[in-house]
């Protein structure tokens, strides 16, 4: 069975809700709506206080190249837009809007009839994705047009859809797989016609034998998409990592992942382009897995963006009385939240509370130099020197040792037996190295 | 033996030969360097803080030899003293700076500003910064994870492990103002520093909303305007929400200290005096007198 080539880790899946059908969620009082759900610039705020919204009226607009636009997911009244903590605790720009009803916007189709002809062109199949806030809703939210318009000189000759599920708990695109597989493979056909290319894979990791079932029967008659059945490590699901899996090409250090023939779309985002290519529906609902081992009905949920996760974790049965934690998105790479009225995203992939017991970092001892963090490392670095080399403050060892690559997946925190807090330091340093490259290429620029 | 003798002379030959083409290499080659440089650089402590601006002591000794006037240089750990010794040495006039000294601009111990989530990654302030708002509701105050005190190379500032808050040792801050660049929030701030240390600062640095402020800290400033009315030296502003008194113009008075409705106006290192001592705020937060800065 295929997987990438080096480093990675396999912690206990723990996929609780997997099999369940997508539930949904009822429509909250209030939605917040978050003005930077995704990577790059915040959208352009172009509604005021009183407007009143259907779902899907345009609330914010992509300002830049890599941004996107912002739709309303409920019908109401705009009560006041000002800020709102997020999961870092710190104050973003929001929109608050007061639920009223369910009125959508007369343009989208909500029939749920599979429309299988698309007569646009390339072109316009990436206007439309653009204009319907399409993100890479596998975690990242990096805008969708973006990646599907790669720099002049680089051609993309083959599509991968990631629907590998790396993370441990969360099982939301596994549940959209069986739930949605006609309209997926339509939306894979959609993005194939937009980056012109006629070839198609489909990364299912083996843990999920009954959505491999499902897409290699409803492709067994085509040739141009093929499923790919990947054996299960973390972080296979990384952009890198995948293209290595499937096709067997590494992206070299520092270059783009489309240099390499490959362009990679997630599962979920797939669908969100059927829908909004194909029923004008612009991304404003998402499966959410919540899970947890303390939770009485731990599920995947369809949620409007916007809604207190303190409420989808209502309606998955309550908070536990003895929750530690909530963490955002998957154990591995999610982040805890630091207020449990946070408003969901484009990117909120799962809920995943952890009773106190389970809540708890070990205390960090020294490095006893076993080199674990090398071996798991999936960029093929090493974690221990860098984090080092951080803490110390000698960002040139870091950037020598190749810091920038890392993709922090956090195979290394997870895999040292000392408890170091490795990934801390290599994010920092990280973002501290890429910050001086940036400054010296303009410093080069200018002169 | 006559071989001994041979060899002793040979050698003496070989070494009176190197002697002189040393001697001439280091004539031609040699590197006028102004003595008085070393001078000044005796003077100077040898920390290498980097609070003059300069790269280092020895640098900051070369530009003072090289300068026309002293006016504008400052050795702020070594203070006037030093620079009227190497104004002495120098021939040049001395110039009067006034006294620095670092403030931290927080006052948020656990008993105004209670701990809402525990942090378990790297202790860092940076990396806290950057990953999220803090263990309390204020995404402006103090982490207290020390990134100061590690780079104080005087030793002058440490955490107050009751309160987790960072304090300065007046005596011993040489206002070099490494830690205020430490500091991922800003919170340190070289101020000038009063008669036997005393100051007047706003000790919050949370720019949010007087609401949302306060939810956060019993003594955050919300921005209320009322001491910049108070104070007859046009020595307070107000700017996102947030009230800044600037040290130069102070002149200690403390009426805006009294005024404060959330005592985040604290004035340091003044004896006691009863008309401070018995302003109550609202909350019964007593914004008095301390003597921890």
């Amino acid at each position: 069975m295929k997987t990438f080539s080096i480093g990675g880790v396999h912690p206990r899946e723990n996929k609780i809700t997997a099999g369940q059908p997508i539930v949904t969620a009822p429509l909250p009082q209030q939605a917040v709506i978050l003005l930077s759900q995704h990577i790059g610039a915040p959208a352009q705020c172009v509604v005021e206080k009183g407007d009143s919204v259907k779902v899907g009226t345009l609330l914010a607009k992509a300002n830049g190249f890599v941004s996107a636009n912002i739709h309303s997911p409920v019908s109401g009244t705009i009560t006041k837009i000002e800020t709102v903590a997020d999961g870092s605790g710190y104050q973003k720009p929001a929109i608050y809007i007061n639920v009223e009803g369910d009125e959508w916007e007369e343009s989208i189709d909500r029939s749920e009839s599979l429309i299988t002809q698309c007569d646009l062109s390339a072109q316009a199949i990436i206007d439309k994705i653009d204009q319907m806030g399409i993100v890479g809703i596998g975690g990242a939210t990096f805008p969708t047009k973006v990646k599907l318009m790669p720099p002049p000189g680089m051609k993309p000759e083959v599509l991968i859809i990631n629907a590998v599920e790396c993370e441990p708990y969360l099982t939301n695109d596994h549940a959209l797989m069986l739930a949605k597989a006609d309209e997926i493979i339509v939306g894979i056909e959609i993005l194939m016609k937009a980056i012109n290319v006629d070839h198609t894979y489909i990364g299912i990791e083996d843990n999920k034998p009954d959505a491999i079932e499902l897409f290699k029967q409803k492709t067994q008659k085509r040739k141009d998409i093929e499923v790919v059945r990947l054996q299960c490590r973390y972080p296979q699901g990384g952009e890198k990592q995948l293209i290595d899996a499937v096709i067997g090409r590494q992206v070299a250090s520092g270059a783009l992942p489309v240099s390499t023939g490959a362009i990679v779309q997630n599962v979920a985002t797939a669908f969100a382009v059927y829908e909004a290519v194909q029923k004008n529906k612009p991304l404003i609902e998402r499966v959410v897995t919540v899970t947890g081992k303390s939770l009485t009905k731990p599920g995947n949920y369809l949620a409007r963006m916007g809604m207190p996760i303190s409420q989808l974790i209502e309606v998955a049965g309550g908070m536990p009385e003895d929750t530690g934690k909530i963490v955002l998105g998957g154990p591995m790479m999610g982040r805890a939240t630091a207020n449990i009225d946070t408003p969901t995203g484009k990117g909120t992939s799962g809920i995943l509370v952890i009773p106190e017991s389970k809540a708890h970092r070990s205390e960090p001892s020294p490095c006893i130099r076993c080199a674990k963090c090398v071996a798991a490392c999936p960029m093929g670095l090493e974690p221990y020197l860098l984090s080092k080399a951080v803490a110390i403050g000698n960002l040139e060892i870091a950037e020598e040792r190749n810091i920038y690559d890392c993709i922090e997946c956090g195979c290394c925190s997870y895999s040292c037996p000392a408890h170091r807090p490795l990934l801390d330091y290599i994010r920092h340093g990280k973002g501290k190295v890429m910050a001086i490259m940036r400054a010296r290429t303009s410093e080069k620029s200018n002169s | 033996m006559n071989i001994i003798i041979v060899s002793i002379i040979s050698l003496a030959i070989i070494g009176a030969i190197a002697a002189l083409i040393l001697h001439i290499i280091a004539q031609r080659f040699k590197v006028d360097e102004d003595p008085r440089i070393d001078e000044v650089e005796k003077l100077l402590p040898g920390a290498n803080c980097g609070g003059c601006g300069k790269a280092g002591c020895r640098n900051f000794a070369e530009s003072c030899v090289k300068a026309d006037s002293l006016e504008g240089m400052l050795c702020p750990v070594g203070g006037n003293n030093v620079m009227k010794q190497i104004a002495t040495i120098l021939g040049k006039e001395a110039h009067e700076a006034e006294a620095r000294v670092a403030v931290v601009r927080c006052n948020g111990t656990c008993q105004y500003r209670p701990q809402i989530n525990t942090y378990e990654g790297a202790h860092n302030c940076t990396i806290t910064h950057n990953l999220y708002a803090g263990d309390t509701g204020c995404a402006y105050g103090c982490l207290g994870c020390g990134d100061c005190v590690s780079v104080c190379s005087l030793g002058a500032i440490s955490i107050d492990p009751d309160t987790h808050l960072p304090v300065v040792d007046i005596d011993i801050c040489g206002a070099c103002g490494a830690c205020a660049r430490a500091c991922p929030r800003n919170i340190i701030e070289v101020r000038k520093k009063g008669t036997k240390g005393r100051g007047v600062y706003v000790a919050c640095m949370n720019k949010e909303k007087g609401g949302v402020a306060r939810k956060a800290c019993q003594v955050a400033c919300i921005g209320c305007g009322k001491c910049a009315k108070e104070c007859k030296f046009d020595a307070i502003t107000i700017a996102n929400n947030l009230s800044y008194i600037d040290s130069d113009k102070c002149k200690m008075c403390r009426k805006c200290v009294d005024v404060c409705p959330t005592g985040a106006i604290l004035a340091v290192n003044f004896p006691p005096k009863k008309a401070v001592e018995q302003v109550v705020s609202n909350n019964s937060v007593e914004p008095t007198t301390q003597s921890d800065n």
